[in-house]
């Protein structure tokens, strides 16, 4: 890594919301060590080595990363006008959500490989009872979620029962769900996809109000008036609003950085990941806890779906594929490990940002967009063994 | 709690008592009729080599185990705890050889792992008070003697002796009467063992009895105030330190005459 990188990775992190964790030296607040003013075994450590520390920093610098290359070689393209800017922006935020559901449960020691799944079952509970059964679509809606929800339940239930590890158990509903997407679409619909979804959100106020299309239309419309975002030819503005899906990422990741942060029930979401025995012998309720975050992560996965259909007015059975992955990918990025007890829902976003930089940034280039996998699997890689090392750090103090 | 039936024993310098328990575990026997007795404020050594009972004895006075016979009596009360929570609440506090401690988390989060002080944000969101975690778990150290370097830096980087020390006073700020060790010197160099010894110490000059199982007369004979030797499952007595002397513990130890005779055959054998 080059030292302007570095350089700007701590110009960055200074003007981030510390919604991270408060493990690190760094994050101390001055004067709140009293009894060891001067304690000669106090190393001073320097702010970079001290940034260094925390579990963000490697999804922030490879974010960086992106943007200076994107900048070089799309610079001119649009990818960073206002439209460009809303395009990535969204493909990072439906991301962001299930990162951030992925990246908790992760730090709590689990996976859960039937996210993506959940995603494409989720709009098919969502399309089938409000296109064949006549339900209105607010009801429709709290079904899906409900039904997510069990179905999380039921995830970390047998995970928790069984003893058996999450990888195995999701990766069996990761099929059944799937499965059960694909014959309820047929089912009903005669064919993988179930069309018309949208129309049905958008005649109900409350689903509209909450998941479709944009919002502060008013003043984007008053910003391209005083010219500051461009207009089209017949007077609107390029962007119509804020694409609702950025603002519930936004209230996802505060909700989680904040009870991770900030809570009781966070402090013990990095116990049950560290050592669950140790959590258990200290009174924490594991499984309690275990559980709960496989239903966020399933509430997660519900809430992409029914953002997704609003937004695209179809629920199809291949809707979330590999979701799973990429929700993981962007969780490790942001500096989660695998083996749990470590991880930060500022980096997942960071994680989803360069998803979604990197996604719709190749198709701003002159580089063929088959590449992005090529990218994101060497990001990913990097982002393993950078965690390693800091990891192996973090543990010895060197 | 209900599980507790008073007695009218008379014997209310004990804090806890074991009265000829013994502990079967299908056709073998684990414990049989030993007895065991803590008075209040003492250090109470359990010595014994492997496989002399001594982790079965633990996990039944912290409530893992039940007693298959035998009476347990907490103060004078007869209890039968049901979990290891129940013991916890009675305020006997077991450092596990593992220490219930999480690598990757910062002292003042392990401090308070499970029993988290919080505090109200805006008056209603109940949120973490790290600022009042962190400066007790510093001060409860330092009366400890311990100093750690931050509140904030993750326990992976502390020495096991600290590590050790950490767990102990853990167990002294929420409430221990009683503290049983674990072989807390078992992992430890010559002076972090004095570390935990001076510790323990700490621990009894505040009132609170110990139970500090070992098999290393060596870290067990100054520290302890009466021993308890275990071989085979079977208690072997209870001895005051007036009444017995580190080479006596020692010879009584299974292993002991062993170690005797195999020295005698080394200096035997370097002397030919």
């Amino acid at each position: 890594m080059s030292t302007t990188t570095s350089d700007m990775a701590m110009t960055l992190a200074k003007t981030l919301p510390s919604n991270a964790t408060l493990k690190q030296p760094n994050t101390t607040p001055p004067g709140a060590n009293p009894a060891t003013p001067s304690d000669e075994r106090v190393r001073r450590i320097s702010p970079w080595r001290a940034l260094l520390n925390r579990p963000e920093l490697g999804s922030i610098a490879a974010t960086i990363l992106v943007f200076v290359f994107f900048g070089v070689f799309a610079g001119d393209s649009g990818m960073f006008n206002l439209d460009g800017i809303m395009n990535w922006s969204q493909v990072a935020a439906y991301l962001g959500i299930i990162a951030v559901g992925a990246c908790l449960l992760m730090i709590a020691g689990e996976f859960d490989l039937s996210l993506g799944s959940m995603i494409g079952f989720a709009g098919m509970m969502l399309a089938v009872p409000s296109m064949f059964f006549g339900w209105p679509m607010w009801l429709a809606v709290l079904f899906a979620f409900g039904g997510c929800m069990a179905l999380g339940w039921l995830n970390g239930y047998l995970v928790m029962r069984t003893k058996l590890p999450s990888f195995i158990v999701t990766l069996a509903f990761m099929f059944i769900l799937r499965g059960l997407t694909i014959v309820l679409s047929t089912q009903f619909a005669g064919s993988t996809i179930v069309s018309g979804v949208g129309d049905k959100i958008a005649q109900d106020p409350v689903t509209h109000a909450l998941f479709q299309g944009t919002t502060l239309q008013g003043l984007f419309a008053w910003l391209a008036q005083v010219g500051v975002i461009d207009k089209l030819p017949s007077g609107e503005p390029v962007v119509a609003g804020l694409p609702k899906v950025l603002l519930w990422w936004a209230l996802v990741a505060c909700s989680a950085g904040f009870i991770l942060s900030k809570t009781r029930f966070g402090n013990w979401i990095f116990t049950v990941g560290g050592d669950a025995n140790a959590a258990k012998n200290v009174g924490v309720p594991v499984r309690r806890v275990k559980i709960s975050l496989f239903v966020f992560t399933a509430f997660c996965a519900c809430l992409f779906a029914v953002l997704q259909v609003s937004d695209v007015g179809s629920a199809a059975s291949d809707r979330g594929l590999q979701k799973e992955f990429e929700a993981i990918i962007a969780a490790v990025i942001g500096g989660a490990l695998l083996t749990g007890g470590y991880g930060s829902i500022l980096g997942a976003c960071f994680g989803a940002l360069i998803f979604g930089v990197v996604q719709i940034g190749i198709s701003y280039t002159n580089v063929n967009s088959d590449w992005y996998r090529v990218v994101l699997g060497a990001m990913l890689l990097l982002a393993v063994l950078f965690n390693h090392y800091i990891r192996s750090r973090a543990t010895t103090g060197k | 709690m209900d599980t507790q039936v008073k007695t009218p024993s008379g014997s209310d310098d004990y804090i806890l008592q074991m009265e000829g328990v013994s502990k079967f575990f299908g056709t073998v026997i684990s414990l049989k009729n030993v007895t065991l007795r803590l008075r209040r404020g003492e250090v109470h050594c359990l010595l014994g080599d492997n496989g002399a009972g001594k982790s079965t004895l633990i996990k039944t006075l912290a409530g893992v185990h039940k007693p298959s016979e035998g009476r347990y009596l907490v103060e004078g009360n007869e209890v039968s705890f049901k979990s290891p929570r129940e013991a916890l609440d009675c305020g006997i506090a077991t450092v596990y050889q593992d220490l219930a401690l999480v690598p990757l988390m910062s002292v003042a989060r392990n401090f308070f792992a499970g029993r988290e002080p919080t505090k109200k944000l805006f008056g209603m969101i109940p949120v973490l008070d790290m600022q009042l975690a962190a400066s007790t778990a510093v001060d409860k150290l330092a009366e400890m003697g311990i100093h750690v370097r931050s509140p904030h830096q993750p326990v992976g980087t502390m020495s096991g002796g600290e590590r050790q020390c950490l767990a102990i006073a853990r167990a002294i700020h929420f409430g221990a009467k009683v503290l049983i060790l674990d072989e807390p010197t078992a992992a430890l160099g010559v002076k972090q063992s004095c570390n935990v010894l001076k510790l323990v110490h700490k621990a009894r000059e505040r009132g609170i009895s110990v139970i500090f199982i070992t098999h290393n007369v060596h870290h067990a004979y100054p520290i302890g105030d009466s021993f308890t030797l275990l071989n085979r499952g079977q208690s072997m007595g209870t001895f005051a330190k007036s009444d017995i002397s580190k080479e006596e513990v020692l010879d009584m130890m299974a292993g002991g005459t062993e170690i005797q005779s195999l020295v005698d055959e080394l200096e035997g054998r370097q002397a030919a």
